[in-house]
């Protein structure tokens, strides 16, 4: 029984269909999802979405970050971009992560909310680049 | 009487105002579509957004640390009036319903002896509340020039709202733009965003009794992340509404304007060939007692 994969972005649906595992990258460590898991919502930061059809993976996304929402017989991701890993662009990813870094530095220091968005970003770009070497 | 050639350029020259405006239907026409296309490709993630949020909201909106963004800030006091119009016109009467609606809600709510400020988003609500509430408009923003509007501008005005409500500018946060109902009609509708109407949590039919969710990290960090993309979302239907509500709005103002030019055209043929009948005749007359007179 495959679980039913959805990912959205606010401007469109971007993909929806039945995958046997999906392996998101969630806040706290990666997720595996198989079907029947628990329900969860889980705050995601910037890393690859894998798709499995058996043992294989068929398919990686960048996500930039976002939400997931996890039932026993789907997985709805709300990401606000997702991009094949062989479309993602390194100079692209060194850009973010040299705009998130001048703006972690501009931030004033007692702001905690800021700061954690600010490294928030930093670590999306991070993830950007590494997505983009690894294909 | 006016003269054959008064009439002949009056014609002519209505002649292309009906031109124009059937070009600016049929334009339109088409960017309506690519509106709608545009709003319909929204909505799946909005409701995924609400079924999300009511979930969570649910369990902190008792807790005295609930964020600011869900349960406001308490007072009533200061309203902001985001008045979401077009940037063009030639569109009916789709800029002043939103304009009216804002200005009446203000009046009313000063009578209630409330602070208002207003930001206009779109260059004509801001011209027309810039007549007679100028005092109280912060600030503009307007994507005159721009071809279609991107999630990204809906984030920018979100930011917006957000960093207002952080320094304390505001209380309350009201949305007034048009909803789309159909093509041919618009509705000016408020929609509030600060403190966010929470979704009911409604129950699935089929699922049974409503799931109960684990939350990574807990519900308040999870929440303060999803409140401000949920306020970026809802900006963004106004706005994606807004635009898909303009172009129904132009179509129909066009299809009038050039049925009345149709209309006037066939008017004025009508007095153009009177007039040239009865020139005609005169001349005939004219020429008749001019030989009996021989």
């Amino acid at each position: 029984m495959p679980v039913d994969l959805e990912i959205v972005s606010p401007e469109k649906l971007l993909l929806s269909r039945p995958v046997d595992m999906v392996v998101v990258p969630a806040s706290e460590g990666e997720l595996g999802v198989l079907p029947g898991h628990s329900p969860m919502i889980v705050l995601l930061r910037g890393g690859t979405i894998r798709l499995y059809e058996g043992n294989r993976v068929t398919d990686q996304l960048f996500v930039s970050g976002g939400f997931a929402e996890v039932t026993p017989e789907r997985v709805t991701v709300l990401a606000n971009e997702a991009t094949p890993v062989e479309a993602v662009s390194r100079a692209e990813g060194q850009r973010r992560l040299a705009a998130a870094e001048a703006e972690y530095a501009a931030i004033n220091k007692l702001d905690v909310a800021a700061l954690d968005a600010a490294m928030d970003r930093v670590q999306s770009a991070r993830a950007m680049i590494e997505a983009a070497q690894a294909a | 009487m006016p003269s054959l050639k008064s009439l002949r350029v009056r014609i002519n020259s209505v002649k292309s105002t009906q031109k124009i405006t059937s070009a600016m239907k049929m334009v339109a026409a088409s960017k309506l579509r690519r509106a709608q296309t545009q709003a319909e490709a929204a909505r799946p993630y909005a409701q995924r957004m609400e079924r999300m949020l009511a979930s969570l909201g649910a369990s902190v909106i008792g807790s005295p640390t609930a964020p600011k963004l869900l349960v406001g800030t308490g007072a009533d006091k200061v309203h902001l009036l985001v008045p979401v119009t077009a940037d063009r016109g030639l569109a009916g009467a789709f800029n002043s319903n939103v304009g009216r609606m804002t200005r009446s809600l203000a009046r009313q709510l000063e009578l209630e002896g409330k602070t208002v400020k207003i930001l206009p988003v779109g260059r004509k609500g801001r011209d027309f509340l810039k007549r007679e509430l100028a005092s109280r408009i912060v600030s503009d923003i307007s994507y005159a020039g721009r071809k279609s509007i991107g999630f990204a501008d809906a984030q920018d005005v979100a930011h917006r709202i957000v960093t207002m409500l952080d320094a304390g500018e505001f209380d309350v946060c009201t949305v007034i733009y048009n909803r789309f109902q159909s093509v041919i009609s618009q509705v000016p509708t408020e929609m509030r965003l600060i403190p966010a109407p929470l979704p009911e949590a409604k129950q699935e039919a089929g699922s049974g009794a409503k799931a109960i969710y684990e939350f990574e990290p807990d519900e308040e960090t999870m929440l303060a992340r999803l409140l401000p993309q949920n306020l970026a979302i809802q900006v963004y239907r106004a706005l994606l509404e807004s635009a898909a509500g303009e172009h129904g709005a132009r179509m129909t103002a066009m299809d009038n304007a050039t049925r009345n030019a149709g209309d006037m055209i066939k008017r004025l043929s009508q007095t153009y060939n009177r007039a040239r009948q009865a020139n005609i005749t005169r001349e005939l007359i004219e020429i008749i007692s001019g030989a009996e007179a021989v």
